[in-house]
């Protein structure tokens, strides 16, 4: 895993904390962290000295004297100005006055455009249209197949015809027509942008369809190539928008910016996860975040909403802050921590705690322990770890296979935590 | 180690108390409108129900294709589409001495070539070290050093594919990786080029989860030659590759190619599911001596994390360098092979099942240096 930048400025940030104002020396340091982590995050070369040029320029300026933290200061102005980049105009949809709209789905093979398009036909009838596909990638054995299973499962008509892609094109045109249909989404096979012959074909199936929007797929892990292919689709088929897959992983998705930077079009939507309602219009906010390694706390948030049971967490949530909070009600809100990914990815989209952590590698295995520990607890000892003395903790560290002093640990710290979070709940806002 | 349990705590009560906080912020919020439809939680995992593998076409004795290919070269193919050390190496040499300009040229051409930042320092590290010595004096000597360096940095890795009956029969050779890489092209590949190699092959379809993943493979399965087993859409993909491996065993065929569904390296439940896979497929007659880990050669910076995940849930034996014939470069292999120690065994070069061809470090650093 890469150093987050929070991480990387943090060495830089300390040596200059008490210093009122940064010198042109300082000032690179700060840049060059802030250069090796956009290029980490997979950002174009040529994308981040643009960047670091027009970040230097707000940085060294007479504003930046006066604030307290200025190597703080600088990473604001990093965020801002890649929201700026990110943002603009977020894509609007507007439909055709004559329907169907229409809508092109192009990209590399591979970059999820066959599952894209099935996403993007599910948001559109959550939007209330009436959306049609057209399998038009007649090249990858058992596209047109796929198509049709997650068409049957969203509920969405799919139109294929063999043969030549341009005519599928235009049939499925003539069907969406014929059935009042008013969206139809074509899907068309991956191609390589510098395959002249596969390119001028995808040109031919717009000319034939005239699409309201051509959306980009471009694979959230792709590197520097990202800015070739896409300059490449949009010569040829004036692209509209970028549909980012694969938003789940732990990519930083620098390929985002950019294609965004050098083409010029928004990033209309993100999927973020395998089924097919797990795709979303695009928050330019959470991706400069992601791209930085500051920390996701909005999607973890949103993540946690999607694995923790409603009622469940706001009962424990409750149980917390009041301090009625048992190790059973952890051992609870461990089983739904882990159904949401790798401990250390979960860990890295909290602020802060990602450097606390460096160094040391956070297994699943330590997550195990825990719970074996606590399992071979009676529920009174649960309900009241004060209980637990010297015969009781060798039978606890005896029945979970672990060590006495293991047992001690995760008692005094599961205490502490008690302490830590009443005080943070006196803090919250009261419901 | 001794606070990593604190952290642990602190990451439940935060995601805990976060969630906590949402959710009563949302039930504000959806007060009038009503109530959002619940998403299905539908964990591929979770609903798997083992369904007995149907077999199909399953041509037993595979018929060798009329004449072997010769595979492409590695340097003709790439050749294609190369230019960023090109137009560096020219910058270069056209100055007559090695000054700023020269290393920022050279430094932007290996991170374009998605080299990475770390492998890219450490190589010019080395090289201004030798240039102070004066070692290296002039632009000339400097990209002869700089490719000697990035080959040698690939030298010495077995690349061969493990193939030994003696260990075990059938051999098992498994496909892994993201989604999208390119695994069900490449294992047909590799099938077409085993069979060329007189070895009888049976694909098991143990991607059941994409759609139609199966007749994909079902399709490549007649075009090769090669016997198939495939189970049911949802199926356990440890069971179908079990039996897979079971049936080649009853049937002397001597190479069983797993196919696998792709997944990301973050989800934990599906990396579980392909540690099983790998498990089981040795619980029937044969043994796993392969596992190739597929990757898209415009794959950035994530490709470490990949490797390091998938080697870690699988012992990933070797790489496949799949679509190198388009403009991305691949470098991500050097950090792979340095890092991890994972040699690139095949790349893929084009569509066609005889587009794929053995790794061969220099041809590769050859290439991307070429106008």
């Amino acid at each position: 895993m890469f150093d987050s930048l929070s991480d990387r400025l943090g060495a830089v940030v300390g040596k200059l904390r008490n210093r009122g104002r940064l010198s042109e020396a300082d000032v690179d340091e700060i840049l060059a962290e802030i250069r090796t982590a956009l290029l980490e995050a997979d950002v174009n070369v040529t994308v981040v000295r643009n960047v670091l040029a027009r970040i230097r320029e707000k940085s060294v300026g007479e504003a930046m004297s006066k604030v307290l933290d200025p190597a703080q200061q600088v990473v604001k102005t990093v965020q801002a100005e890649l929201i700026a980049l990110l943002g603009g105009e977020t894509l609007k949809i507007t439909y055709a006055s004559q329907p169907p709209t229409v809508v092109l789905m192009a990209g590399l093979q591979g970059s999820g455009k066959t599952t894209s398009a099935a996403k993007l036909a599910a948001w559109f009838k959550k939007q209330g249209r009436q959306p049609m596909l057209v399998g038009a990638d007649l090249q990858r054995p058992a596209a047109v197949e796929q198509l049709r299973v997650l068409g049957a499962q969203i509920g969405v008509p799919v139109f294929s015809a063999p043969g030549d892609p341009v005519e599928t094109a235009r049939l499925g045109l003539e069907e969406a027509r014929r059935l009042g249909r008013n969206v139809l989404i074509v899907d068309t096979a991956g191609r390589l942008a510098i395959d002249a012959e596969m390119m001028e074909q995808v040109r031919r199936i717009s000319d034939t369809v005239t699409p309201r929007y051509t959306f980009l797929v471009v694979d959230a892990m792709t590197g520097q190539d990202a800015v070739t292919v896409a300059e490449a689709f949009n010569d040829t088929l004036a692209i509209d928008g970028v549909i980012l897959s694969k938003l789940d992983g732990d990519a930083r998705g620098g390929a985002a910016l950019s294609v965004k930077e050098v083409i010029g079009k928004p990033i209309a939507f993100a999927a973020t996860g395998e089924k097919l309602d797990a795709f979303e219009q695009f928050h330019p906010d959470r991706m400069a975040s992601r791209i930085l390694g500051m920390g996701d706390m909005l999607s973890l948030i949103e993540q946690a909403e999607q694995v923790f049971e409603k009622e469940e967490a706001e009962k424990a949530a409750k149980k917390l802050v009041d301090g009625k909070f048992t190790l059973d009600d952890f051992l609870e809100q461990l089983q739904q921590l882990k159904k949401m990914g790798p401990l250390q990815n979960v860990l890295g989209m909290l602020p802060g705690v990602g450097a606390q952590l460096k160094g040391a590698e956070v297994s699943d295995d330590q997550v195990k322990r825990t719970e074996a520990i606590i399992r071979s607890m009676t529920p009174a000892e649960r309900e009241n770890p004060q209980i637990i003395n010297g015969s009781r903790r060798s039978r606890i560290a005896n029945g979970s296979g672990t060590q006495v002093q293991d047992v001690n640990r995760l008692v005094k710290q599961f205490a502490e935590m008690q302490k830590m979070m009443k005080q943070f709940g006196g803090r919250l806002p009261s419901r | 180690m001794n606070d990593l349990w604190l952290y642990v705590a602190v990451a439940a009560t935060i995601v805990l108390v976060g969630g906590g906080v949402v959710v009563v912020r949302r039930s504000r919020r959806t007060a009038v409108p009503p109530a959002p439809v619940p998403s299905t939680p539908a964990e591929p995992t979770a609903t798997i129900q083992a369904v007995a593998p149907t077999e199909s076409v399953a041509p037993p004795d595979p018929v060798a294709p009329a004449e072997p290919v010769a595979p492409p070269s590695l340097r003709d193919r790439l050749s294609r589409a190369r230019g960023v050390f090109a137009s560096a190496t020219t910058g270069v040499l056209r100055r007559s001495a090695i000054d700023q300009s020269t290393w920022d040229e050279l430094e932007e051409a290996m991170l374009r070539a998605d080299l990475g930042v770390s492998v890219t320092t450490t190589l010019l590290d080395g090289l201004r070290a030798r240039v102070k010595q004066r070692e290296i004096a002039d632009p000339a000597a400097l990209i002869r050093a700089l490719r000697s360096d990035m080959t040698s940095r690939l030298a010495g890795a077995d690349r061969s594919l493990a193939f030994d009956l003696a260990r075990g029969a059938p051999n098992i050779w498994m496909m892994v990786g993201v989604n999208g890489a390119g695994k069900t092209t490449s294992l047909a590949k590799i099938a077409a080029q085993q069979i060329a190699l007189g070895r009888s092959v049976l694909m098991a379809a143990g991607d059941t989860f994409r759609a139609a993943a199966g007749e994909q493979l079902e399709t490549w399965a007649t075009r090769t030659g090669a016997a198939i087993i495939r189970g049911a859409e949802g199926a356990d993909p440890s069971s179908v590759v079990f039996d897979g491996v079971q049936s080649a065993a009853a049937r002397n065929i001597n190479l069983v190619l797993a196919d696998t569904a792709g997944r990301l390296q973050t989800n934990t439940n599906l990396m579980d599911e392909l540690r099983k896979v790998r498990r089981v497929a040795e619980k029937a007659a044969g043994v796993v001596t392969e596992v190739l880990l597929v990757i898209d050669a415009t794959t950035g910076q994530n490709g470490l994390v990949q490797a390091k995940q998938f080697a870690q849930a699988t012992q990933v034996t070797g790489v496949v360098l799949t679509k190198l014939d388009g403009s991305a470069k691949g470098g991500i292999v050097f950090a792979i092979e340095t890092e991890l120690g994972i040699p690139v065994k095949l790349v893929g070069l084009g569509e066609t099942v005889d587009d794929l061809a053995p790794f061969n470090p220099e041809e590769f650093v050859n290439a991307l240096f070429d106008e």
